[in-house]
């Protein structure tokens, strides 16, 4: 099978507004996928669905063939789901190597007695752990913040700091959500080949939420268009760019902002 | 990779350092206490002046609010949940100790290890265990409130917690008739608990100086349980509760769970301080368990910010001792020097209020300051960060 996960026919209502209206899509393996459309297309809503923060009204979400609709979200996240957030939610008052113990909680075994007693046994697991945190904080450029309290992390850090904890579930999917928002072009370049050797080198696919049409059209296998809580259209970044749904939707609301 | 990645190996070790620092300075400041109270020589002010500011007492007292405040920072201070009911975990504790360890349940005769006579009748088992049956009588009750009530949004859950340290202390109070059992002697309360036995010593209700290293070392032991579930997964699992819930269980932290655990842990220091309290005023009363108590520790653990265990230690000691004394001889001192006569000691929550109030806004992180709590966190990291040269920022 190719696709690490699929969902089929989501639908999310919140009252009498369907945020996400039948909307189908997978996520293919070790490829890099983008989510776009409007502000207010429901695409943040689309993720919660996913991470199991909401349940959708009507649909299923299977990932590697199991059907995960009615897990609750800790269970999700610690069989691979990873995510970060639109506007950055660090544990603030946490050390950046805490935030990504944090995320490997699951992973981890030891209970109350044993850490009040630091057995031989917890130890080794923390410092292994401490260890793999590390050398996630490396991997996303914020090795030297290890014992920084994320809040006082700059904006930039505190985006890769997010990515690190996500990375930290050990995760096959990671859900991005509008990761480059408030970084200069540069930053953003930095940003999507770090996506891209991500990609390459370990065994995640990544699907990308993201309002710079430079950075989707390049970065993307696949392209998924929402509006107005429907998936209006998906392809190449080639069948996007022509496609008349997609320019209405874009230039049709840009043209009533104005107004 | 720059130095400051090494990871640090002497967290332990310089850890260790900084508690025995604690210790050896407690050690002195116990002994000199101790030695001035019993010193035939000192001149009749100065010991006046202790009796009137520092009676042994009132230091005692500090000391189980430090018990319990330790308690409830885990919950409130660790997972951030607020609970205005913590006093019912105070009762609960207090009760166990007047079943396990006095002549309540006269009709019984059941004797464990306890430091009364073999013909008392009563039940009498150790203190020592029934400090750990309270803590665990406790945990249990702790777990039961929280399992209906923890999916509930903070604001309900904090109501929830204020019944239910409403209905617990009125339970005890008109615990005479209990469907049919009298579990608590109502009004009256249960007078006199037994002693505690340490080995050479039976310690009785006025061995004030021994009671104190008693009550010394259950705060050790909760600053211990506090400070390595702090630095355990666990313990990180609560604080990211504390400062993103949502989040938190995005990354895989099962929220009812480790929630339920932060209670049940907090409300086993509860049972804990409650026992201890219960030898200190050798009885339990069912009137002393009011609501201002949940209040008063609240504003220990917020005084001495949410989660740091030293800060919330000063938060206990100073506001206990504002309470139980400060106020009062302050108050007695002014109305001397001034002829006024004011009544001080009415002013306790007013002034407590104001503290509150003015932490929430001013000071959120409590009286101790930011790099002051993230030594608690990681001293040997900082120690390590400083040796190699980069300043913690
Ligand atoms: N919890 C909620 N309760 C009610 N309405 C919600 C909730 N979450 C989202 N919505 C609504 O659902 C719609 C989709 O929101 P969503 O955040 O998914 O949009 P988006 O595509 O992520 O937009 P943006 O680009 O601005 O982030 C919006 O109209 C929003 O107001
Ligand atoms: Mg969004």
């Amino acid at each position: 099978m190719s696709n690490v996960l699929e969902a089929k026919n989501i639908s999310v209502a919140f009252g009498g507004l369907l945020a996400v209206n039948s909307v189908d899509f997978d996520i293919p393996k070790r490829k890099i996928v983008s989510l776009i459309g409007p502000n207010g297309a429901g695409k943040t809503t689309l993720f919660n669905v996913l991470t199991g923060l909401y349940k959708p009204s009507v649909g299923t979400i299977s990932y590697e063939g199991k059907d995960i609709t009615d897990l609750p979200p800790h269970k999700i996240a610690s069989i691979g789901i990873a995510r970060t957030f639109q506007n950055i939610r660090l544990f603030g008052l946490m050390t950046a190597q805490e935030n990504l113990l944090v995320a490997m909680h699951s992973k981890l075994k030891s209970g109350i007695t044993s850490t009040i007693l630091r057995t031989p046994k917890q130890r080794r697991e923390e410092s292994e752990a401490e260890d793999k945190a590390q050398y996630l904080l490396d991997y996303v450029g914020v090795g030297k913040w290890t014992y920084e309290f994320a809040r006082n992390l700059s904006y930039g850090d505190q985006r890769r700091l997010e990515v690190a904890r996500a990375l930290a579930l050990d995760p096959k999917v990671l859900l991005l959500d509008e990761p480059t928002a408030g970084m200069n072009p540069q930053e953003t370049g930095v940003f999507i080949d770090f996506v891209r050797r991500l990609v390459s080198e370990k065994d995640i696919s990544v699907m990308l939420i993201e309002h710079d049409m430079k950075v989707v059209m390049s970065v993307s296998e696949r392209i998924t268009v929402l509006d107005q809580g429907e998936k209006i259209a998906e392809g190449t970044s080639d069948q996007i760019k022509s496609n008349a749904r997609v320019i209405e939707a874009y230039l049709g609301r840009a043209k009533e902002g104005r107004a | 990779m720059s130095t400051a990645l090494v990871k640090p190996q002497n967290v332990t070790r310089s850890n260790r350092k900084w508690i025995i620092g604690y210790s050896i300075a407690g050690a002195f400041l116990y002994f000199v206490y101790q030695f001035l109270l019993n010193w035939e020589g000192l001149p009749l002010g100065i010991y006046d002046a202790i009796n009137r500011w520092m009676p042994p007492a009132a230091v005692n007292e500090s000391l189980v609010y430090v018990i319990m405040a330790l308690g409830l920072n885990i919950v409130v201070g660790y997972a951030g949940l607020l609970d205005l009911g913590y006093v019912a975990f105070w009762a609960i504790g207090g009760y166990c100790a007047g079943w396990f360890m006095s002549e309540f349940f006269y009709f019984l005769k059941i004797h464990f290890f306890g430091a009364v006579p073999a013909e008392a009748p009563g039940i009498h088992i150790n203190f020592w265990l029934v400090l750990i049956i309270g803590g665990f009588v406790c945990a249990f009750f702790g777990a039961l409130i929280g399992a209906p009530t923890l999916r509930l949004k903070s604001d309900y859950l904090a109501l929830v917690t204020l019944g239910f340290g409403e209905i617990i202390p009125q339970i005890f109070f008109n615990g005479e008739n209990f469907f049919g059992f009298n579990i608590s002697n109502g009004t009256k309360g249960i007078v006199q608990v037994d002693p505690i036995p340490v080995g050479f010593k039976d310690l009785g209700p006025f061995d004030f100086g021994w009671k104190l290293l008693i009550f010394l070392f259950l705060a050790a032991v909760m600053v211990f349980i506090s400070l390595r579930l702090r630095r355990g997964r666990l313990g990180r699992a609560w604080l990211a509760i504390r400062e993103d819930e949502l989040a938190a269980s995005m990354m895989g932290v099962p929220l009812m769970r480790t929630k339920l655990l932060s209670y049940a842990v907090g409300a086993f220091a509860g049972g804990l301080g409650g026992v201890a309290f219960a030898t200190h005023v050798n009885g339990v009363y069912a009137e002393r368990f009011n609501f201002a108590i949940s209040i008063f520790l609240l504003a220990m653990v917020v005084l001495g910010g949410m989660g740091n265990v030293w800060g919330v230690i000063l938060g206990a000691f100073v506001l206990s001792w504002v309470n139980g004394n400060g106020l009062s001889a302050f108050g007695a001192l002014y109305n001397e020097r001034f002829g006024t006569e004011i009544d001080f000691a009415s002013f306790t929550f007013l002034l407590f209020g104001l503290v509150l109030i003015l932490m929430m806004l001013f000071r959120r992180e409590g009286l101790l300051p930011e790099s002051r709590l993230k030594l608690v966190l990681h001293e040997g990291d900082i120690d390590e960060r400083e040796a190699s040269g980069k300043k913690a920022r």
